[in-house]
C-alpha cells in the first residue's frame, strides 16, 4: 500500500523553494553496511527526508501517521540523547515492528533540527 | 467439509441482490448512500468486523483535517458519521467476510462467493477496497509461511485445537493478552514473549495475566522471536533473545499477533485490468474494465487519482449515477438536490 504520491510532492515542492533555509545531513546505512548521506531540510521528518531521496528499506506504508512501523530506524548510540526517548504512542506502535532494540526509532517521528545535523541512522534488515 | 476444502466451492447461502459493494471503509459507506438516493439497495462485504476500513483500523483517534465542512474529525468519528448518514438505506453488512471470487454468468449478472460461503448474484459490483485485504502482519522470521496452518496461528477459530499444545504467544494488545487468558487453562505450556514490559492491552487482561505469571502458571518473557524450529509442518522450539541472552523454548503452536497491513489480494485474481495493483477505471463512471464492474476510492486508479477520502466521495456519487442505468435500464435519470427533492427527502427519511 502507497498512500504518499500526493504528500510526496507537495514535499518536494517545500524542498525545492527551501534555497536558504536550514538543512541537515542525515546519513542512513543500509544492513549491508552502504552509506547514503542525504540533506533534510529542518522542520521535515527523518522519514520525510529518507523518502524524498529514495532510501531504500524505510516504507513508511501510513505516510508518517505513527500508524505503521514500516519507518522504523535504529539510531546510532552517539545521536540517541539528540534524537530524544519515543512518545507512548510511538512505543505502543514499536510494538508492530520487528526486532526492536534499545536504539530502535520510528523515523517519521524524528523532526530534523540544527540540533541533529550529522545523525547516523541503521535501516533494519526488514521492516515486516 | 469446510468450503475451502472443495476446488470449486459451494456456497452456503445464496443472496439475489442488485448491487454488492467490496469494502466497509469511507468509500465503500458513502457509495450506500449515493445508491441509495437512486433507489439502489447495496450488501456490503468487508474482511473486518466493523466498518471504516482505513480510518477504523489504522487511525480511529487521529485527526483528519481535509474532509469538506468537517474542519476536523477522527478515523472513527467519520465513520461513525457515515454510518448514522446511511441508515435510512439500510445497507446489509456482511462483515468478517472476503470475497473471493468474482466472475459474470451468462445473463450478465455477477456472481460473488466469500471465505464464509455466502454466494451474491448481483447485477452491479463496487469495488471499494481500498489497500486491499486487511491481513495479520507475518513476522519475517525464516520458514514461517510453511508452518502458517499447522502450528502458526494468526486467529484461533477452534479454541480446542490448542489443547495440550506448548502455545507461544507473542505481543502486547488485546489479542495478544486475552489469547493468554483463554488458552492458559488448556495449553500444556503457555509463554507470552513481548518485547517490552508495558502492555497496551486492556489494564485488567494484564493484571490477570500478571497474577498467573505470579503462580507459575504462564511464563512471561521480554524478547524477541529470532528463530523458529520445526520439520516444516510442525513447529518444536523457537529461539528468543531476552537481556539474559539466547534461550530455546519447546513450542507446537505459536501466536504473533503484530497487527494488520493491507495486502491486494483476492482482487488480483478477478481478470480486471490492473496498473500498479490499483484498478484502472475511467473517469465519468469509474467503471473498470468489466462493464458493471466499478472500482471507487484507494483501490482505483486514473491520471490524477488522489487517495484521499474526498476524491472517493465525487467518485461514489459519479459511479451510482452509471450504476442506475444497469439496475434500472430505461429509467430516466433525474438530477435531483437533497435540499429541494421531496422523493428524496422520503427516501432520507426525513420527509
Ligand atoms: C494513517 C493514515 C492517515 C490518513 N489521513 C488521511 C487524511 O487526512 N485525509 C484523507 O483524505 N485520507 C487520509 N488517509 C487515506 C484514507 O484513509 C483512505 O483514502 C481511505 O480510507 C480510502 O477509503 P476506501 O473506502 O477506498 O478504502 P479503505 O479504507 O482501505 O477500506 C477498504 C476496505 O475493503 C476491505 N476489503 C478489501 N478487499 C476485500 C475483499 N476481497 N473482501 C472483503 N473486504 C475487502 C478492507 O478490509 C477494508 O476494510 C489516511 C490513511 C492513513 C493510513
Ligand atoms: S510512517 Fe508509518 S509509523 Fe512512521
Amino acid at each position: 500500500m502507497d498512500l504518499g504520491t500526493g504528500a510526496c510532492l507537495v514535499l518536494t515542492e517545500l524542498k525545492l523553494r527551501s534555497g536558504e533555509r536550514l538543512m541537515a545531513k542525515i546519513t542512513f546505512i543500509q544492513p549491508d553496511g552502504q552509506a547514503q548521506t542525504v540533506e533534510a531540510e529542518a522542520g521535515l521528518t527523518v522519514m520525510e527526508a529518507a523518502k524524498l531521496n529514495n532510501v531504500p528499506g524505510i516504507e513508511a506504508e501510513c505516510g508518517g501517521a505513527c500508524a505503521c512501523a514500516t519507518c522504523h530506524v535504529y539510531v546510532d548510540e552517539l545521536w540517541r540523547e539528540q534524537t530524544g526517548k519515543p512518545s507512548e504512542m510511538e512505543e505502543d506502535m514499536l510494538d508492530f515492528a520487528f526486532d526492536v532494540r534499545d536504539e530502535s526509532r520510528l523515523s517519521c517521528q524524528i523532526r530534523v533540527t540544527a540540533d541533529i545535523d550529522g545523525l547516523v541512522v541503521r535501516v533494519p534488515a526488514k521492516q515486516f | 467439509m469446510s468450503p475451502q476444502d472443495q476446488a470449486a466451492p459451494a456456497a452456503l447461502e445464496t443472496i439475489e441482490t442488485d448491487c454488492v459493494v467490496i469494502g466497509a471503509g469511507p468509500c465503500g459507506l458513502f457509495a450506500v448512500f449515493e445508491l441509495g438516493l437512486l433507489d439502489i439497495k447495496a450488501h456490503v462485504v468487508d474482511i473486518l468486523d466493523r466498518p471504516g476500513g482505513q480510518c477504523a483500523e489504522l487511525y480511529p483517534e487521529k485527526p483528519i483535517y481535509d474532509v469538506p465542512a468537517l474542519p476536523i474529525v477522527t478515523g472513527q468519528e467519520l465513520t461513525d458519521r457515515l454510518m448514522e448518514q446511511i441508515k435510512p438505506f439500510g445497507p446489509q453488512f456482511h462483515y468478517s467476510e472476503r470475497v473471493d471470487g468474482l466472475s459474470r454468468l451468462e445473463d450478465g449478472r455477477f456472481r460473488l462467493l466469500t471465505d464464509a460461503g455466502t454466494e451474491f448474484i448481483t447485477k452491479v459490483v463496487v469495488i471499494a477496497a481500498g489497500g486491499g485485504s486487511f491481513m495479520p502482519k507475518r513476522p519475517p522470521l525464516d520458514g514461517i509461511e510453511n508452518y502458517e496452518g499447522t502450528s502458526v496461528f494468526y486467529a484461533v477459530r477452534k479454541m480446542e485445537v490448542m489443547r495440550g499444545h506448548d502455545v507461544v504467544i507473542v505481543g502486547g494488545g488485546d489479542s495478544a493478552l486475552d489469547w493468554t487468558l483463554n488458552l492458559q487453562p488448556i495449553a500444556n505450556s503457555l509463554t507470552l514473549i513481548h518485547r517490552r514490559d508495558d502492555f497496551r492491552a486492556a489494564p485488567h487482561s494484564v493484571e490477570k495475566m500478571r497474577a498467573l505469571v505470579a503462580e507459575g502458571k504462564v511464563r512471561l518473557m521480554i524478547g524477541q522471536v529470532t528463530k523458529i524450529n520445526g520439520d516444516g509442518a510442525n513447529l518444536q522450539s523457537i529461539a528468543v533473545k531476552t537481556a539474559a541472552g539466547e534461550e530455546t523454548v519447546p513450542c507446537t503452536a505459536m501466536l504473533p499477533f503484530f497487527g494488520l497491513t493491507m495486502k491486494l489480494g483476492p482482487v488480483a485474481e478477478w481478470g480486471l485490468n490492473l496498473h500498479e495493483n490499483l484498478i484502472p477505471v475511467d473517469t465519468e463512471k469509474f467503471e473498470t474494465s468489466a462493464p458493471g464492474i466499478f472500482a471507487i476510492g484507494d483501490i482505483n486508479w486514473y491520471p490524477g487519482k488522489l487517495k484521499l477520502i474526498l476524491s472517493g466521495f465525487h467518485e461514489a456519487a459519479l459511479m451510482a449515477q452509471a450504476a442506475q442505468r444497469i439496475v434500472y435500464p430505461g429509467k430516466k435519470v433525474l438530477f435531483q438536490y437533497t435540499t429541494s427533492s421531496s422523493s428524496l427527502q422520503k427516501k432520507l427519511g426525513v420527509k
